[in-house]
């Protein structure tokens, strides 16, 4: 490391120390630059899978009312995927890149994506505790030391409490209704409790990036305390709802002022983050048609804008 | 003619188009209007053919919310930056004016409305 490179350092290690903000000229470790481009293109793939688990009941929504916000809400993740494939084009990558590394199984997504969505209730469940999560995550990052980073979030944080209290608003409608679709919503629940609790990754000590992350303020709470604020914060809302959380160990613990719960079950999230997990092969077999699919139409596209510029260009005879 | 073929057929006089897959769209910067009185701020980018369709989809990805009541859109290779590296010597005039600023002036605060 020669001398300048060292003062940049410092310069950089001061800024992100102050809770500054790094911006995309700015000189940063290439490590730095590597884990957000890392951290910032897996979140926008999950924005993008994610479409497809409540894409699939679009066409199946029992109103009118129930599609126009459901395909509102799908429509949401794709701008959040796209809000982050900009960020990280800011770090210098391709996000047309970014979307071949993804279909080639390169890079992840979340792993929350490949459970299937088998009745209507899963869609107010998704939007409850999946979407939940999700803000939960989310809302430090919109204080993330990445400028591009933190702003993307800013503007999918505006627009994620639409997708929880949709979510929230579908499960209270079906709660009051009849007693199979009050069986129906505990069953989903039931489905969903612990995929979105893993949605926070690995255990603290298991997650040996971390305490560089927060170091360098890109990610602010370790994965354990997001989980734990997460669990608590549900826990009223599914009484409020009428559901049980089936997790038989979870209590209030009054000495720590939060909830006990149960083991996480880390095989099934492996195997999940692996790829054999009920619908990864799906969920990337759907990616790469609709992405090879819609490449004549991207063709058409630029060759029509090359015709046109090309016709601008010559002048008039 | 297999249909690889169509799509590489020339008419004279007409730019050829490679069928090049990767990065054939360029990327726009967009920069979106809160509302009248304000200015115009960079909210992000996207990818587009050309300036048309780059305004149709800054509309769609920007403003699903009435977050604007206008846009521009600018191909991010006509932007020209000050460099960071620049920084001070860019950014001194305007720091060494501190008289420019409403803060550099005492006044007494028993003076209303100043
Ligand atoms: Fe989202
Ligand atoms: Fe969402």
């Amino acid at each position: 490391m020669t001398v300048t490179e060292q003062e940049l350092e410092a310069q950089f290690e001061r800024t992100v120390a102050s809770e500054g903000r790094v911006e995309p000229r700015d000189w940063m470790p290439e490590g730095y630059r590597k884990t957000l481009i890392r951290q910032i293109a897996q979140h926008a793939h999950s924005e993008i899978i994610g479409m497809q688990p409540e894409g699939n009941w679009i066409l199946r929504a029992p109103s009118l009312r129930r599609k126009a916000i459901l395909l509102a809400k799908v429509q949401d993740e794709a701008g959040h995927g796209l809000y982050l494939y900009s960020a990280t084009e800011t770090l210098g990558v391709d996000r047309g890149e970014l979307t071949e590394k993804l279909i080639d199984s390169k890079q992840k997504y979340s792993s929350i994506f490949n459970y299937p969505t088998l009745t209507f209730a899963d869609i107010g469940v998704i939007g409850w505790l999946v979407d939940g999560a999700a803000i939960v995550n989310q809302v430090p990052l919109c204080r993330s030391s990445y400028g591009p980073y933190a702003r993307a979030m800013v503007r999918i944080c505006k627009e994620e409490s639409f997708h929880q209290r949709q979510g929230f608003e579908l499960l209270m409608t079906l709660m009051a209704g009849t007693e199979a679709q009050r069986a129906m919503v505990q069953d989903a629940v039931d489905r969903w409790w612990w995929p979105s609790l893993m949605m926070f990754g690995p255990a603290d000590g298991d997650s040996p990036n971390t305490q560089q992350s927060m170091a360098w303020r890109i990610k602010r709470h370790t994965n354990d305390e997001l989980r734990q604020r997460y669990v608590d914060m549900t826990v009223p809302q599914a009484e409020a709802l009428g559901v049980t959380l089936p997790d038989p160990e979870l209590r209030w613990n009054d000495e720590r002022q939060a909830h006990d719960f149960g083991d996480i079950d880390w095989d099934e999230f492996m195997q999940v983050v692996k790829g054999a997990g009920p619908c990864n092969a799906q969920r990337l077999q759907n990616r790469r048609a609709a992405h090879e699919g819609g490449q004549w139409v991207r063709d058409a596209a630029a060759a029509y804008a090359a015709k046109q510029a090309a016709r601008a260009e010559v002048p008039a005879a | 003619m297999s249909m690889a073929d169509d799509t590489t057929a020339h008419v004279e006089g007409e730019p050829r188009f490679d069928g090049t897959p990767k990065a054939v769209w360029p990327l726009y910067e967009v920069f979106v209007r809160g509302k009248r009185g304000l200015n115009h701020v960079h909210v992000g980018s996207l990818h587009a053919p050309d300036d048309t369709m780059a305004l149709h989809n800054a509309r769609n990805l920007y403003t699903r919310r009435n977050e604007g009541v206008s846009i521009w859109v600018v191909r991010g290779d006509a932007i020209t930056a000050s460099s960071p590296d620049e920084k001070d010597p860019f950014f001194a005039p305007a720091g060494d004016k501190v008289y420019r600023h409403p803060t550099f002036y005492d006044i007494p605060d028993d003076v209303p409305h100043l």
